[in-house]
């Protein structure tokens, strides 16, 4: 039975690899934009960090940056 | 309405939604991929072959879609210039070019044992590789003038220009005569294809709707946390 699912009547190579690439595709996007998503995260802190107490103030007053901070590792410092 | 689109209002829900989006998504492509590969029957015709369609045709749907969605956008965009629209745009191209490329590639994997030829300049092929690329110019226009006043409004023109193709690429096979048969699934018509198909076929075409939302939902935060970093340079 698994040998008729891989060899598909001789038609596995294309469905095999049509599906495969698919799936590579997915993981090679995903782990692209998480990459970029965790360095502007990574950025973020790290000029979060740098900020003068007042200006952190006015930062968290916001409600995208409390979004953002909520979000990110430095919320947690 | 708009204030809807505000991106704080929009970041409360893009930045929790990514985790539940990704365990529905694992879900139903688990449940879509055994339909697809196991449990759907061959098809007379193209034997095992037709299992090519359950990757095939919802990439091709889901690349058409997009595509659409952001020349609509870019319309909007272009007449209120609402800087949500310009986000939410920019952040669906990335995961549509993807697809446009999964639909050529599996569509000239398929073509080999069907019609025997890997590539043919068939009408509707070709309206798809144009497609491919007017997503790569669109990005690529994104990257050149990123930050710049002008950069919503050239990327917003191509994306229009880009969407005097879509029509040609849903009508190419009725107009032309093509290798592709013509469509078996229609709204507003009796679809022609078997309920044993139909669902694999629904149920990955879920699955790829819900991994293009995740993609979108990743990217936009990204582009909303970047303009924010640039928004904590300036203060």
């Amino acid at each position: 039975m698994i040998n008729d699912i891989i060899s598909m009547n001789g038609y596995g190579i294309y469905v095999w690899s049509a599906f495969a690439f698919t799936l590579i595709s997915f993981t090679a996007l995903y782990t692209v934009i998480k990459i970029q998503l965790v360095k502007e995260k990574i950025k973020f802190d790290a000029k979060y960090l740098t900020l003068t107490s007042e200006k952190k103030q006015a930062v968290r007053a916001q409600e995208t940056y409390k979004g953002i901070l909520a979000s990110n590792s430095v919320s947690k410092i | 309405m708009l204030k809807n689109f505000e991106p704080n209002k929009i970041f409360s829900i893009t930045s929790k939604a990514p985790k539940y989006v990704l365990f529905v998504f694992i879900i139903v492509i688990s449940i879509g991929l055994i339909e697809a590969l196991i449990i759907s029957p061959e098809d007379y015709i193209q034997s095992h072959s037709v299992r090519i369609m359950y990757v095939h045709v919802p990439s091709a749907w889901i690349a058409l879609g997009t595509f659409s969605v952001i020349a609509i956008l870019s319309f909007v965009i272009l007449i209120l210039k609402n800087k949500s629209f310009i986000l939410i745009a920019k952040s669906l191209a990335p995961s549509g070019l993807v697809f446009n490329i999964i639909a050529l590639v599996t569509g000239s994997i398929w073509g080999k044992p069907t019609w025997g030829t890997w590539w043919a300049w068939d009408a509707r092929i070709t309206s798809m590789l144009i497609l491919a690329l007017f997503y790569v110019i669109y990005i690529l226009a994104w990257r050149i003038y990123d930050g710049r006043e002008k950069a919503h409004r050239i990327t917003s023109l191509i994306a229009i220009l880009g969407a005097i193709n879509v029509p040609i690429i849903k009508y190419s096979v009725d107009w032309w005569s093509t290798l592709h048969q013509p469509a078996s699934i229609s709204i507003f018509t009796k679809t022609s294809i078997h309920h044993s198909m139909m669902l694999p076929l629904a149920l990955m075409t879920a699955a790829f709707a819900l991994f293009s939302l995740l993609i979108f939902l990743m990217k936009y935060n990204t582009e909303l946390i970047k303009i924010k970093n640039k928004g904590l340079d300036r203060l």
